[in-house]
């Protein structure tokens, strides 16, 4: 339990390794990160950066995970302009 | 709301490539049909906007729902407030923002994003309405119980003690309250930046500094910033 509190305050304190993006070029490029993601594309290799800050910033990562469970659950993408369902 | 004006931390480019799908190839025939309509007027125009309210609550519902579960005092009345709420929001962003849809995605997925995020910093606000945030540096102090020890801890132990050590030397004023609240006390950021009056962009900029200079700190004491021991 302990071990794990320690490795988490690590974890924060230092943040990524690896070069990242900010809050909002990272909010700038989610939607097409997470259709990458969903079309099994390198999203990394197309957006560098984005893994280490979802890495190191939470709640870009909750958001990214929210994106992501929501077009897993709707992959249609509902709502066409001319949808009633909207 | 949106994470706040354009602050990257690392110079690092995103861009499209080769064989990155609708990057390549702008937006498909239903997302031009969005764009269309929400340029048009009258009837069509409204209808548009009426539906793409409708896409933003669904998307808002679905995030306020996936935290209520975190966050059980958050009762049901409140959760649709706080989801209609960041679906008007979500729907002045989008229609203020349409002209930097780049068509990269599907314009839905695009106006998803910004409904997730309002919904989010709500419920994150919601959840620390009325409470003081912590400033002290108190935690440290709870990792340096003695007792029998691994290896591997003591020197996790070792590390979190100079990373304390530090924030007080190396950091800035400015860097060690950003740093002690999101690191240390796991204030969620929206809520640091509320208070503090500034944006989730320049608290994560102050943060990011931060640890560079932190990790700066440990090589130069031969220590090995990724937690696996004494640098070579």
């Amino acid at each position: 339990m302990e071990d794990t509190r320690m490795t988490g305050l690590l974890h924060r304190a230092l943040g990524p390794r690896e070069p990242e993006i900010g809050c909002d070029e990272c909010f700038d490029h989610l939607d097409r990160y997470v259709e990458l993601e969903l079309d099994g594309r390198p999203a990394e290799e197309a957006i560098p950066g984005m893994a280490p800050h979802l890495e190191g910033c939470p709640a870009c990562a909750e958001e990214h995970d929210s994106l992501l469970a929501l077009m897993r659950e709707d992959p249609a993408g509902r709502g066409s302009p001319e949808d009633e369902r909207g | 709301m949106t994470p706040g004006p354009a602050a990257g931390v690392e110079p690092v480019t995103a861009r499209a490539r080769p064989g990155d799908g609708r990057a390549a190839r702008g937006p498909d025939a239903e997302s031009r049909d969005w764009l269309v309509l929400l340029r048009s007027q009258g009837e069509p125009y409204q209808r548009a906007v009426g539906r793409l309210h409708g896409i933003l609550l669904r998307a808002a519902r679905f995030e306020v729902g996936r935290r209520r579960a975190r966050n059980p005092q958050l009762r049901a009345e409140e959760s649709a407030d706080i989801a209609l709420q960041a679906a008007d929001d979500a729907l002045v962003a989008v229609l203020a923002r349409l002209d930097t849809y780049r068509g990269e995605s599907r314009f839905t997925t695009w106006a998803y994003k910004f409904a997730l995020l309002e919904a989010s910093v709500a419920v994150r606000r919601r959840a620390w309405q009325g409470r003081e945030l912590p400033v002290g540096e108190a935690r440290w102090s709870t990792f340096g119980a003695a007792g029998p020890t691994s290896h591997e801890r003591a020197e996790t132990r070792e590390l979190l003690s100079a990373i304390h050590e530090a924030t007080q030397r190396v950091l800035s004023d400015r860097q060690r309250e950003v740093f002690t609240a999101l690191a240390l006390n796991e204030v969620p950021i929206d809520v640091l930046a509320e208070r503090m009056a500034t944006t989730r962009g320049a608290l994560y900029k102050s943060l990011h500094d931060a640890r560079r200079k932190l990790r700066d700190e440990l090589r130069r004491q031969g220590l090995d910033p990724s937690g696996a021991g004494s640098a070579d």
